[in-house]
Formats: C-alpha cells, sequence, structure tokens
C-alpha cells in the first residue's frame, strides 16, 4: 500500500538489546526529560489575579451604557429585542416625567429592562441594532450564580456605574473594547 | 544499682525522642506539599498556591479537611483490626528514627549529648525488623476492611515488600561486609572523612535503592494501590485522619528511608570536602553538630526529591514485571554483588595487592 504522507514509520519488532533491557538509561533520559521541565515557562495564568488579555471583538456580558452626564441612553425601542436571536431581552418601556431629565436622556426610558443570560448567546447582535450606542457588551465575563434566577440580569446588575459619581466603577464596567470594530454603521 | 536512673539521661533521651518524632511528623507533612509542589514543576503547572504565600499552609488545609471528614467504620469489617491498621503503619513508620545518627554529639550543660536515640550495636536489623513490621499494618488493614480490592491491595503489597526485602538484606549483607559493624553510628563514623560507601558498593546501593522505592510503596513500585485497577488499594474503605494515617504513613517512610539510605551510602551527617574532625575544634562542637545536621538534612531532602522525580517519571509496573524485576533480576545481582565484595574483601585480607 502506498502511504499518504511520509510520516508513515515502520513499527520494528527487533527484540530489545542487551543495553535497552538494563532499562536504566532509558530511566535516566526519561527523568533528565522531566527535570528539564523545571525550567520551563509555566503556561498558566493565575485566573483571578490576572486575566487572558482579550481580543479588540471580545464579546462579554452586556452593560446598559449612560452618556457623559449619567443619565441612560436607553429608549426601551426593542430593537436588541427583536434582533436578539436566543429571544434573552425583555424590557418594558416608560415615559420620562417632568423633572427626571438627569435620569434619562430620551422622553421614553426602559422602566425594566431583562437579559436572562443562560440563553444569551453573546452574539453582540443587540449592540449592533441599539441606534442609542444603549447596550454595549462588556469584558466582563463567567457569571455564576447558585440559582437560575439568578441569571437574569435586571437594570441593577446591567447599568454601567454612573460616569460623574463613580468614574473608576465606570471605566473599570467600560473597558477598553472597541465597539464595531467593522463599522456597521448602526450607531449613525 | 542497676535500677538507678540518671535523670539527665532520661530527660535528654525524651527530649531528643519527642524532636525526632515531630520532626519527621512535619517533614512528613510538608513533604506532601513539596511532592505536589514538584508533581507540579515537573509538569509545567504551579501546584498548591492559594493558602498563604506560596501555598504553604497547603499540609494544614489537607490536615483540617482530613479531620473533618465523616469517619466511617464499614459494618461487615472487623473494628478492632481495622483501627489497629493504621496506627501500626503510623507506628513502625516513627520506630524507624530511633536508630538513625542525626548528628555526631552537643555539648551542653558539661554533658555530651548524642544526637541519635538509641545507639544499639545491631542498628540495621533493627530497622529492617521494623520494616519488615509495616507490612502488618497495610495487611491488617486491607484484611480488616472486608473488601475485595482492599485484600488485593493488601496482598500485594505484603508479597512485594516480602520479595524486595530479600534483595535489600542481600544487598546490604554486602555493604556489611565491607563496615563490618551493624551499628549506624559506627557506619557513619566509618564514611567520616573518608571515602562514602557508595563508592565501596555502587551496585549494592543501587539494588537498596530499588529497593526501598518497593518497601515504600512509591510509584514505579505502587501496585498496592494501583487505583485503576483496586479502586483504592488496601485503604479504599478508609476515610478521614485513618486515610490520612495510611498516607501520612507512606511520607514518614520515605522519609526516614531517605534517612537510612543516606546513613548507609551517603556518609550520613558527614559534610563533604571537609574535615570534620578539624572542623569541630576550629568552631566548637555544637556549631560543627548544627552543620553536620544541616548537612545530613540536605542529603535527605535531596533524596525525598528523588523519591518524586521518580515518581512523576516513570509509570506503574505490571505486577509480574514487578515480580520478574524483583527475584529474577535484583536478587541474582544482590547475590553476585554479595560474591565479589566477598572475594575482594578476601583477596585484600590476603595481601593482594591491585
Amino acid at each position: 500500500m502506498k502511504a499518504l504522507t511520509n510520516k508513515a514509520e515502520v513499527v520494528s519488532r527487533k527484540p530489545m538489546t542487551w543495553w535497552e533491557r538494563m532499562y536504566l538509561p532509558a530511566i535516566l533520559k526519561g527523568m533528565a526529560i522531566t527535570f528539564s521541565h523545571i525550567f520551563k515557562k509555566k503556561p498558566t495564568i493565575n485566573y483571578p489575579e490576572k486575566t487572558r488579555p482579550f481580543s479588540p471583538v471580545f464579546r462579554g456580558l452586556q452593560i446598559l451604557n449612560r452618556d457623559e452626564e449619567g443619565r441612560e441612553k436607553c429608549t426601551a425601542c426593542g430593537l436588541c429585542a427583536v434582533a436578539c436571536p436566543a429571544e434573552a431581552i425583555t424590557m418594558e418601556a416608560a415615559e420620562r416625567q417632568p423633572g427626571e431629565e438627569h435620569l434619562y436622556k430620551e422622553e421614553k426610558y426602559a422602566a425594566k429592562y431583562e437579559i436572562n443570560m443562560l440563553r444569551c448567546i453573546f452574539c453582540g447582535f443587540c449592540e449592533e441594532a441599539c441606534p442609542k450606542d444603549a447596550v454595549y457588551l462588556s469584558e466582563t465575563f463567567a457569571p455564576s450564580n447558585f440559582q437560575r434566577k439568578g441569571f437574569i440580569y435586571g437594570k441593577d446588575d446591567l447599568l454601567i456605574p454612573h460616569p460623574l459619581e463613580q468614574p473608576e466603577a465606570f471605566a473599570k464596567a467600560k473597558g477598553s473594547r472597541t465597539k464595531h470594530p467593522e463599522g456597521h454603521g448602526n450607531e449613525h | 544499682m542497676i535500677l538507678a536512673i540518671d535523670w539527665a539521661v532520661f530527660i535528654e533521651k525524651f527530649i531528643l525522642i519527642v524532636s525526632v518524632v515531630s520532626g519527621s511528623l512535619v517533614i512528613a507533612m510538608y513533604s506532601t506539599y513539596v511532592e505536589r509542589k514538584v508533581a507540579a514543576v515537573l509538569q509545567d503547572r504551579r501546584g498548591p498556591s492559594r493558602a498563604g504565600p506560596f501555598g504553604i499552609l497547603q499540609p494544614l488545609a489537607d490536615g483540617l479537611k482530613l479531620f473533618f471528614k465523616e469517619e466511617i467504620i464499614p459494618n461487615f469489617s472487623s473494628k478492632f483490626l481495622f483501627i489497629l491498621g493504621p496506627c501500626l503503619a503510623m507506628l513502625t513508620a516513627m520506630m524507624i528514627g530511633a536508630v538513625i545518627p542525626w548528628g555526631n554529639k552537643i555539648h551542653l550543660f558539661d554533658r555530651d549529648i548524642s544526637l541519635q536515640i538509641a545507639d544499639i550495636n545491631i542498628g540495621i536489623l533493627y530497622v529492617f525488623g521494623v520494616v519488615s513490621m509495616g507490612v502488618y499494618g497495610i495487611m491488617i488493614g486491607g484484611w480488616a476492611s472486608n473488601n475485595k480490592f482492599s485484600l488485593l491491595g493488601a496482598l500485594r503489597a505484603a508479597s512485594q515488600i516480602i520479595s524486595y526485602e530479600l534483595a535489600m538484606g542481600i544487598a546490604l549483607i554486602a555493604l556489611l561486609m565491607v563496615t563490618g559493624t551493624l551499628s549506624l553510628k559506627e557506619m557513619v563514623g566509618g564514611q567520616m572523612d573518608h571515602w562514602w560507601n557508595i563508592f565501596k558498593q555502587p551496585l549494592g546501593f543501587l539494588i537498596f535503592l530499588i529497593c526501598a522505592f518497593a518497601e515504600c510503596n512509591r510509584t514505579p513500585f505502587d501496585l498496592a494501590e494501583a487505583e485503576n485497577e483496586l479502586v483504592g488499594g488496601y485503604h479504599t474503605e478508609y476515610s478521614s485522619m485513618k486515610l490520612g494515617f495510611y498516607l501520612f504513613a507512606e511520607y514518614i517512610n520515605m522519609f526516614l528511608s531517605s534517612a537510612v539510605m543516606v546513613s548507609l551510602y551517603f556518609g550520613g551527617y558527614d559534610i563533604p570536602f571537609v574535615n570534620d574532625v578539624n572542623l569541630a575544634e576550629n568552631i566548637g562542637t555544637n556549631w560543627a553538630a548544627i552543620l553536620q545536621g544541616l548537612v545530613l538534612f540536605g542529603k535527605i531532602v535531596f533524596f525525598l526529591f528523588l523519591f518524586m522525580w521518580v515518581r512523576w517519571t516513570i509509570p506503574r509496573f505490571r505486577y509480574d514485571q514487578l515480580m520478574n524485576l524483583g527475584w529474577k533480576i535484583l536478587i541474582p545481582l544482590a547475590l553476585f554483588n554479595m560474591l565479589v565484595t566477598g572475594a575482594l574483601i578476601l583477596l585484600k585480607q590476603n595481601n593482594w595487592h591491585f
């Protein structure tokens, strides 16, 4: 039979020589190999303290964005829910009352906004669909909880910290991820 | 009067016993940590690193975990023997420490205190006797569990230890012919500032080393606890601290057999390339004793590392391979070694010059 590659090697069935049957040289060789591994670089990343650097297009958990003055951007238009292939997003709209201008950017806002993180497939379609730049995939990941209902993230989980009151937490939640690197144009 | 007790001796021996026992316990404790660290490093991992700096508190965490586990004594087991098993394993493991010379002597309160618990003139025979008793711990534990796998593991351990003890003993006979004494202290003394016995008995040492691995039930000879064949081996039914005792006894055995090997073949507490007698005169007996103790400890640590290094390099033997190696290779080799040693000694005594 013709070999497909030149990598095939005939198995040697030769009886072992006396030297090989001593096994000790082979054992010493093996021990030298394991010893050399002491000096090898360890590939482990000490996870909670250090994290792997993400690609600029990494898609983590969603956050609901605020503008520079700390007002919520979401208008509860529902485009993200429509775009969501996993049907993970639900929301309820409400009208902004006079005096709430410092809280919500537009006249309409999301009174309830829920993403089921067990359903979410982190495709990023919600981010692409959003005309207001409100929903945004962050660099946070690995949600964990003891109960299923804990994976349904409400507004208090999703909303980004206030940029003026908690600037550090805001910057951390926002991360360094570049949004829409390909330029889908939805934000304009 | 024979019954007059010298209280000073009593106290000094008591302190020595307590420190040797607690010392070997602590070292065994930290061997578990080092074992995991060495395994990790040899496999390009990091090993325990969470409990304390560098995971240094890991053995404490492990011990606590074992203490808080539920203690299960199987219904069909023989209860007395079930408890006796780990106790015996632990006891015999600790008893070896009594005859090992941990140092020459220290001078305190106008007394010369020998750093050996008991300098009995048949020291090495005592070691052998105690080591052979160690198999009872495993055998009784495995038998009392009333479990097929435990019993199989125990049987394996017993037959393995008995077969390898033979080769070990014969290898040792050759060494005894060279040194001419059974006392460990005198053996170490004979190596002080002379050639170590390893140079006189290289083949004997190799056989002794292999047999020591087998006696300690370490890989590649850990068939007694071959988990892929026997669930857990002889300690399948054990839980909580009784299991801990078995695991602990293995590490104490490792530590003390390293100590025995160092004393027999590597000059014990002899500092290499240094004239120990002159050193003791120059810096005082006590400082010399401390230095010698450190050197002994260093040698022991090397052997502990060797145990671990081999464990994470070589896979386990098959049972027939194990028996072949023991009976068909090591024993004839040991006999050959004994014969050659005897012949050489005879020739030397008859003034044949080489």
